[in-house]
């Protein structure tokens, strides 16, 4: 088994709150990896730290074998790390098509004379950006959509729009941020199933965190459980839902 | 060819079009900061005077070429703005504002005290070098290569640094340098339209450059529609045309003018092309011809 992604101790303080404690985990290359853990966790500070917003106070960050602390977003985006957001970033007036075009921006340099000659290679990255676009946007079922502003989508399909552009990256690793958050439960089925094909089809291993426990339970191999910082947990979801702590601090919560 | 326009056309309008035409490429490169990147520049009119004095000084005093004093300009005022960029560029909205307001007072108070430059009294005696199609042949150029920016990668880029600059770093777009890139391109085209001033008008003192410079030039993108380059456009000729029109009112004229955009922003807050895209242009053009089709 190949580890993809492994975080070493990973701390992260914001002033005296310690929002990370310590934090260890290894994701491997081809596996759904659920992080689940009550508000206020530490668990999108993983997602930020992961993808460079922010450093770490303490702690190695591993990619592919490569240490990757202290590397801005926009590097990180470009070894093929993508995410979606919990709070939804899109590029609101701009449209749907544009948006997931962006998306593939990490993938070739851009180049400011290339642009403003219209030279070949930025004409095929052009091209290259409109291909993307088009096969994700109907994979994601927004294809019909691509000429609206962003903003004017509804809230399921703005978070599906976020997926489709995180794909465009081509990435090895997504980053899910409450995928599921503000779907109803038949959305949330076919989220279920997209999530379940980019791993199948496009190889994409995906790390994820959700609240919906049905959703967690259901598609992740693996899990780990965030507790005011520290990793409490990890294991299969057979272990978690079973495990005293976990059902002590969060799944009792919930009523599970 | 400009006998054949001073001939045909009044001397004032004439001149008004030259202005307007100046404007434009000063509003173009603000554009690209405030309206396409989103960085809240109030301080556009100290990249002008750079290239303002650089090229009437290698004009006046060095025997350089008019094209040559022009480029050099423009040059120049870029180099500044890259300098000023890399440091501010790190800050956000009103930060970003005052400290850009703060650079050009500086560079204000610098050509106040600016030996070469004639202090206060600034300089004078500049050829006329500036001629109408001179003008129109730049604002054409630049207009166009604006075109092929903003639909470019590139100019996709700015625009999703202004809607989400944390999301355009998630999708790999290295924001800070793009920041920077385009606040140089900015103050080279405000370095171009002030060599371009200085030997138009003769003669160039550092109040011309003020702050109110600034904000006018600001008011040109805002009105037009941030963002939007036929928007910059009309809103530079606007903008350039009210003060004229307003002479009939005399004292009342900043009271006019004040109002005029406090009711055009009432209209249209999102400026005059702000929200208008060729697409929606096209689609109801289009939705028009079915609709003749059927009736007929
Ligand atoms: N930039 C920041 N500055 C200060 N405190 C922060 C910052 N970001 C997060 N925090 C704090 O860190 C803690 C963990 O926040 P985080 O957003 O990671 O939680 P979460 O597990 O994602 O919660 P939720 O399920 O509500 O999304 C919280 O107490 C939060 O207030
Ligand atoms: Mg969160």
């Amino acid at each position: 088994m190949q580890q993809i992604m492994k975080l070493e101790g990973i701390t992260q303080e914001f002033g005296g709150l310690r929002a990370l404690d310590g934090v260890d985990l290894e994701i491997t290359r081809g596996e759904i990896f659920g992080v689940i853990g009550p508000n206020g966790a530490g668990k999108t500070t993983l997602f930020n730290i992961i993808t460079g917003i922010y450093v770490p106070t303490a702690g190695n960050l591993i990619f592919n074998g490569q240490k990757i602390n202290g590397f801005p977003p926009y590097k990180i985006a470009s070894l093929g790390i993508a995410r979606t957001f919990q709070n939804i970033r899109l590029f609101n007036r701009l449209s749907v098509e544009d948006n997931v075009k962006i998306g593939t921006f990490g993938l070739e340099k851009i180049s400011f004379w290339g642009s403003l000659l219209g030279l070949p290679v930025e004409k095929k990255a052009e091209r290259e950006a409109k291909e993307k676009s088009d096969r994700f946007l109907q994979m994601l079922g927004l294809y019909e959509k691509r000429h609206e502003y962003a903003a004017s989508l509804s809230y399921g399909e703005q978070r599906r729009l976020e997926i489709a552009r995180a794909l465009a990256l081509d990435p090895v690793l997504l980053l899910l941020d409450e995928p599921a958050a503000g779907m109803n439960p038949a959305e949330k089925e076919e989220l279920m199933d997209l999530i379940r094909k980019i791993r199948d089809e496009l190889k994409i291993t995906v790390l994820l965190v959700e609240h919906d426990m049905n959703l967690v339970m259901n598609i992740c191999e693996r899990i780990a459980v965030l507790d005011y910082g520290r990793k409490i947990a990890e294991g299969m979801p057979e272990e978690i839902k079973n495990d005293e702590r976990v059902i002590m601090s969060y799944l009792g919560d919930l009523g599970e | 060819m400009d006998a054949w326009f001073m001939q045909h056309i009044d001397a004032y309008y004439l001149r008004i079009m030259v202005l307007i035409g100046i404007n434009i490429i000063l509003a173009l490169g603000l554009n690209l900061v405030t309206g396409v990147t989103g960085q809240l520049s109030m301080g556009h009119a100290g990249f002008m005077s750079i290239g303002a004095y650089t090229a009437a000084i290698l004009t006046l005093h060095y025997g350089v070429s008019f094209i040559g004093a022009l480029i050099a300009g423009a040059l120049m005022a870029a180099f500044f703005g890259f300098l000023i960029g890399i440091p501010t560029l790190r800050l956000e909205g009103d930060y970003l504002a005052i400290v850009t307001i703060g650079f050009a007072e500086i560079i204000r108070v610098f050509f106040l005290n600016f030996e070469p430059g004639g202090k206060a009294v600034g300089l004078y005696g500049m050829q006329q070098f500036t001629t109408f199609s001179l003008v129109m042949v730049i604002v054409i150029v630049v207009t166009l290569l604006n075109v092929k920016l903003l639909n470019s990668r590139y100019g996709r880029a700015l625009y999703a640094i202004r809607e989400n600059e944390i999301a355009a770093e998630a999708c790999g777009i290295n924001t800070t340098r793009m920041k920077v890139a385009a606040f140089t391109v900015g103050a080279f085209l405000a370095g171009l339209s002030g060599g371009l001033y200085s030997h138009y008008m003769g003669y160039i003192a550092p109040q011309d450059f003020g702050f109110m410079r600034s904000i006018e030039i600001l008011n040109m993108v805002v009105l037009g529609g941030m963002g939007s380059i036929p928007g910059t456009i009309i809103g530079a000729a606007i903008l350039t045309v009210l003060p004229e029109m307003l002479r009939i009112v005399a004292d009342y004229r900043l009271l006019f003018y004040g109002a005029l955009l406090v009711i055009l922003m009432i209209f249209r807050p999102n400026g005059i092309m702000g929200d208008i895209r060729v697409y929606d242009l096209r689609k109801r053009w289009q939705t028009k011809e079915v609709e003749t089709c059927s009736k007929s």
